[in-house]
């Protein structure tokens, strides 16, 4: 007789709500009509009506009950574990956000609502501006764009918008070698020259070879600081003069903003523009496609570009259209508006206003912290990053597992798994993948690809002294397995919902279509 | 995954390609440092028959399930011939990366360009740095 060792969720093969269906099956039972039926051709021209029936799922209840709890259980979030996934800053999503943005004023809030009727919805945004504002250090912010490459492309189409204004094509952004792979592509889909500049040997830009780069035909730097290395670029100063001696603009990609809020301003630095990603620093359920939320802040010259509209607050001016309808609102009481007069805008970048619901979260969070807790954040932040890489300099980890750059990191770090492949014969993706039977998500692996077998871990400021202890005590351990028997890890994952997977042929036969 | 060989016949270029000289045309691929580092091969994106190539310029891109790398040409030329075969399978480049795992044959236009490749061993000598 064998025993299986597989996990019920691992016999139990996810399957659609379709494939579940059987005919008659009924989660509901309506009551009886109570009011004369009337023939369907009175109610819908016979043209109008579809010809089949719609093929809906039919199940009971409790097996659509399950159906879904299954399917959340098959995941892995951050109400599940520590998740320290590099760049993407996983932080806890406080629940009390969820409350505010379920209230009714904002949950049912209409897109298309006329602003004089959702004043509340538009102070909220307006205030939100003035909340990043103040973070980014520059004075105007459009929040329609609605994730990071979103604000990213917002930030070179304003660029390019600037430039133009001013009778001058130029063909070049310049990117580190560092850079998020949005950035190179949002200046490939801007239709711009990337160059790269490299990186020095202490992790920052080479500002020799930025010298060398940046001339008249340079629209533009992208920069991320503290860079993909979690390590602040102390030059910036000095890259900024560059960047403006040859009349470019300074871009800040904000997904490395945490460690920043209430310490340093990016437009204190001199950067021209700034975008936030609000799902990862100002808290957002994220990681499952969406929805983010990536608004921009610009400094005067860049103002007169931004999308339109623009959330506005006009002191003194009635509102036209509002008092016609007999409300009593109209006048001062409605100062919130959309304002679409603005010459020189690149236009509309997304329907609708954003992610609303995003913005009631980030607000919530801004509000509930406060200037001295979003300094909290920051530091915090830092400090268990660094905590994390301490306990992680140990024999047994570090002869493995270096870091890149040797130096205090910022909110992440970068390690290097070259040793590690090279001594233990596992490499970063096996060691990820061993993670998870540790109850731990893995952190960033392959990226920034100047770093060979990175492992990029970003454990952020909302996990405790015991998770950061348990997750290095998990590395030491796989490492230590791994010396017995490098199989074990090289298998790995062994408790999950589904075993590991062959990665190459997903990508080179994709499923992509389920049939009902 | 076959043991880590660097054929003593082939010149190699530093950006981890390397060339099979045959009189005035050359094959070209990537050596076996280089679909290490990239991991499984999925995809490879072939230029098209006929298109110029230049030394030290990207002319094709190898996608792995780590991320999508330009592949550099070790010389300049005309590309004549492309390996269909990696179209159906791209690992290939991970299990005989100088043998069915060949990219492409071109006709060299700069045969003097030779002398700036390395030979095996000076090709190893820049990996251990």
């Amino acid at each position: 007789m064998s025993v299986t060792t597989e996990t019920p969720q691992q016999r139990d093969r996810a399957r659609t709500v379709f494939e579940k269906s059987r005919s008659g099956r009924r989660a509901a039972v309506l009551p009886a009509l109570d009011v004369p039926e009337r023939p369907l051709d009175e109610l819908i021209p016979p043209t109008l009506r579809r010809v089949d029936p719609p093929r809906l799922p039919e199940i009971s209840e409790p097996e659509i009950v399950r159906h879904y709890n299954r399917l959340s259980q098959r995941n892995f979030d951050l109400d599940s574990g520590f998740y320290p996934l590099g760049s993407c800053t996983m932080k806890h999503n406080p629940k009390l956000h969820e409350r505010v943005a379920a209230l009714p004023g904002n949950a049912r809030l209409h897109p298309a609502q006329m602003p004089a009727r959702a004043q509340g919805a538009l102070e909220l945004m307006w205030r939100l501006q003035g909340a990043l504002a103040e973070i980014a250090g520059l004075p105007h912010v459009s929040l329609q764009p609605s994730a990071g490459s979103h604000g990213e492309l917002a930030g070179v189409l304003l660029t390019r918008a600037y430039h133009r204004d001013r009778g001058e094509e130029r063909t070049k952004v310049l990117t580190p070698d560092t850079a998020h792979g949005t950035n190179p592509a949002t200046v490939t889909m801007a239709g711009y020259q990337v160059v790269k500049v490299g990186t020095a040997s202490d992790g920052g830009v080479d500002v020799d070879d930025l010298r060398a780069k940046a001339d008249e035909s340079v629209a533009c730097l992208m920069l991320t600081n503290p860079n993909t290395l979690g390590l602040f670029d102390s030059n910036i100063v000095e890259i900024a003069r560059v960047v403006h001696a040859v009349g470019a603009t300074l871009y800040y990609d904000g997904a490395n903003l945490n460690p920043m809020m209430g310490v340093s301003r990016p437009g204190d630095m001199g950067f021209d523009i700034v975008h936030f990603n609000l799902h990862k620093s100002f808290t957002q359920p994220h990681g499952g496609g969406g929805p983010g939320s990536g608004p921009i802040a610009v400094s005067e010259r860049i103002e007169p570009f931004l999308p339109r509209p623009l959330v506005v607050r006009r002191e003194g001016h009635a509102i036209a259209g509002s008092a016609a309808n007999g409300d009593r609102v109209g006048g001062s009481q409605t100062p919130y508006d959309l304002d679409y007069d603005r010459p020189k805008s690149i236009g509309r970048l997304r329907g609708f206003q954003g992610n609303y619901g995003v913005f009631v979260r980030s607000y919530a969070y801004i509000c509930s912290l406060g200037a001295d807790g979003l300094r909290d954040v920051a530091e915090s932040s830092v400090l268990n990053a660094n905590y994390l890489l301490a306990r992680l300099r140990r024999a047994g980890v570090s002869q493995y597992l270096p870091l890149a750059y040797d130096r205090i990191c910022m909110h992440e770090f970068v390690l290097s798994g070259a040793p590690m492949k090279r001594d233990l014969k596992i490499r970063t993706l096996d060691l990820a993948k061993r993670l998870l039977d540790f109850g731990f998500h893995p952190p960033t692996v392959y990226f920034p690809l100047l770093v060979e077998e990175a492992l990029l871990v970003e454990p952020t400021e909302t996990e405790t002294r015991e998770t950061l202890d348990a997750f290095a005590d998990a590395i030491a351990e796989i490492l230590n397995e791994a010396r017995e028997d490098p199989e074990i890890a090289r298998n790995a994952p062994y408790s999950t919902p589904v075993r590991r997977l062959d990665e190459a042929r997903a990508a080179k036969q994709p499923v992509t279509r389920q049939p009902l | 995954m076959a043991d880590p060989s660097y054929p003593d016949d082939l010149r190699y270029h530093a950006e981890h390609d390397w060339a099979r000289i045959d009189g005035e045309s050359a094959t070209f691929g990537i050596t076996w440092y280089a679909q290490d580092a990239l991991g499984e091969v999925v995809f490879f994106d072939p230029p098209a028959v006929g298109t110029a190539v230049s030394k030290d310029e990207p002319y094709a891109e190898v996608e792995s399930v780590k991320a999508v790398s330009d592949v550099i040409s070790p010389l300049s030329g005309e590309i004549v011939e492309v390996n269909e075969a990696l179209a159906e399978t791209p690992e290939a480049i991970n299990e005989d990366p100088y043998g069915g795992g060949w990219l492409v044959r071109v006709r060299l236009s700069d045969p003097a360009e030779l002398d700036d490749l390395l030979d095996a061993d000076a090709y190893q000598a820049t990996l251990a740095g």
